[in-house]
């Protein structure tokens, strides 16, 4: 069974129906890609799965349970995380206090109880040990994207490339079983992308399966196990990224129709 | 040393005075600029809630002990109902976000701006008449006989609102700089939609913001209160130039409201005795100074230009 499964789910705004439909699907541990002409409602579709927006009609599956009415706080709490197409950090935090953020209200420490009336009758000493974990895990993700040098800057000071990875990292703090990448390649040049693709690769091997929305197709075909491509809403093709390469109704939404 | 004619004494007596005022407005001011921070929205029914909260601390005080007669048991009563008032309003918040802000916070930004006006009218003429319009006497728990020293004097009452202003100003800072819950609120601030992805729960924060913001009015009114007396239009004048106050600090920033508060009461102490504005003119100040700054800096004295977020 996929991790995360839409069953028949459309978003209409009015009378423009930005997602018609669509049964989208992300098997564990894959790097799924989602890619489309501009328009073709893959953002609205990240939204409406990870509870910033919700839709019409239609299901969300998260392990095999029903998660199409949670809240994002909540949603994030069961293991979904994202980024934004245009960043949005934290800007007036610190780098460190972007990340820690992440994980100061993921609530999942191994060794606590969810209850946090528990935790405040237990002692400051489980506070004090939830402390710590926040600190080192922050600690790790500011490592794994070599930010620990830019820790005490502001968000906003970053440059740009940085700014996405920091990004990716307190997704990442947020401890994801599943994490929404929405255009990580946006604005980065030739080689940048070549480190973002090793970062995913990365990212995937430690467990986490990624769905990613990307225009980038040298990104995309390189990297992702499966294609989802949409057009006008509606899903049409699904595949690996050689079948998706030759599919004549992909090319057509690309390229428009030939005459002949 | 004279300056402008007045004798060194006398500017530090104005000194105190302008100080307590300004301490009393800083705590009212910091209700207003919290909730806009997260809301981007004026709370006009703030001085209400602080008129609610002082008026239950009163009838608690009241309840529990005859503060004529002194001594500790009155001082206790004191605190207790201080603190029964900061709960008070602090519920009184939360129920007001929820039932009169909470279902228009999708629409446009004048709705929930109209809907505190009201929210306002409603309490203000509900304690009308429920108590009455006259008001009422909030006698000190202590000896309120003032301390000389030289040729200047402080009473206990400018002691305490100057030692509780500042207690709860450094804690709310801190609070806010430090703590879990204060990361939670500076983010849900910035951006309650990438919050609510780091799993807060902005609901909860905005709750937690109102219950702050309205416990730190409950405490300037019973403060206010003990100087004055307590009626149902006492939040009005003293949320208004409280609101001034943390516009001319610049409205969102914390510590803003703190100077603009501070600032706002030296402003109109002084104004009275170096410009010499007539006593009966002296509400004009708060409001030509806003006029002012609405003018020179509109993002307030301590926030550098602000762009508009798109």
């Amino acid at each position: 069974m996929p991790l995360l499964y839409t069953k028949n789910l459309r978003r209409e705004f009015g009378g423009v129906i930005a997602v018609s439909d669509v049964n989208f699907e992300v098997m564990k541990n894959s790097i799924t890609g989602l890619i489309g002409p501009n328009g073709a409602g893959k953002t609205t579709l990240f939204n409406n799965i990870t509870g910033l927006d919700f839709p019409t009609k239609g299901n969300v599956f998260f392990k095999g349970e029903d998660i199409t009415e949670l809240p994002a706080y909540k949603i994030t709490r069961i293991g979904i995380a994202r980024t934004f197409q245009n960043i949005r950090l934290f800007r007036e935090m610190t780098v460190f206090e972007n990340v820690m953020i992440g994980r100061h209200f993921r609530g999942n420490h191994p060794k606590l109880s969810r209850n946090r009336l528990v935790n405040f009758a237990l002692g400051m000493v489980n506070l004090k040990m939830e402390e710590k974990d926040i600190y080192e895990n922050s600690i790790k993700w500011l490592d794994f994207f070599n930010l620990l040098p830019f820790r005490d800057e502001y968000a906003k000071n970053l440059p740009y490339g940085r700014q996405r990875e920091l990004e990716i990292a307190r997704a990442l703090a947020t401890e994801p079983d599943l994490l929404f990448l929405d255009e990580p390649a946006a604005g980065m040049n030739p080689q940048e992308t070549e480190e973002l693709m090793a970062t995913i690769r990365k990212i995937r091997d430690l467990g986490v399966t990624v769905v990613l929305i990307e225009h980038d197709m040298k990104l995309v075909m390189n990297i992702c196990d499966t294609i989802t491509v949409l057009n006008y809403g509606q899903k049409i093709a699904e595949g690996t990224p050689g079948q998706i390469q030759n599919n004549k109704d992909v090319i057509e939404a690309y390229l428009g129709k030939s005459d002949d | 040393m004279d300056l402008f004619n007045i004798p060194a004494n006398e500017l530090i007596q104005h000194l105190i005075n302008g100080l307590t005022l300004g301490a009393i407005y800083s705590l009212i001011a910091l209700g207003y600029t919290m909730v806009y921070g997260i809301l981007k929205f004026i709370n006009f029914a703030h001085g209400e809630i602080l008129m609610l909260g002082t008026y239950s601390g009163y009838f608690l005080y009241y309840m529990l002990c005859d503060p004529t007669k002194g001594g500790s048991y009155v001082i206790i009563a004191f605190a207790v109902s201080l603190l029964f008032a900061m709960i008070i309003s602090a519920i009184l918040g939360i129920t007001i976000e929820r039932i009169a802000y909470k279902p228009l916070r999708k629409a446009p930004r004048l709705a929930p701006l109209l809907s505190a006006i009201g929210v306002s009218i409603i309490l203000m003429n509900l304690a009308s008449l429920m108590f009455g319009t006259k008001s009422k006497k909030f006698d000190y728990p202590f000896d309120n006989t003032p301390i000389h020293f030289g040729d200047a004097s402080i009473t206990p009452n400018q002691i305490m609102i100057l030692v509780v202003g500042l207690i709860m100003m450094v804690s709310l800072k801190l609070f806010v700089d430090r703590s879990r819950l204060g990361k939670a609120m500076r983010a849900t601030s910035e951006n309650q939609a990438v919050a609510a992805l780091m799993g807060i729960n902005v609901n909860s924060i905005i709750s937690l913001t109102f219950a702050i913001g309205s416990a730190l009015a409950a405490v300037a009114g019973i403060l206010i209160a003990m100087e004055f007396k307590v009626y149902p239009t006492m939040g009005q004048l003293a949320g208004l130039k409280a609101f001034i106050a943390a516009v001319v600090g610049g409205i969102g920033n914390i510590t803003g409201a703190m100077v603009g508060g501070i600032l706002l009461g030296l402003l109109e102490t002084f104004g009275v005795v170096i410009i010499g504005i007539p006593q009966g003119l002296k509400d004009t100040i708060a409001f030509s100074v806003l006029i002012i700054i609405l003018l020179v800096k509109p993002s307030g004295l301590l926030i550098k230009n602000r762009r508009e977020k798109v």
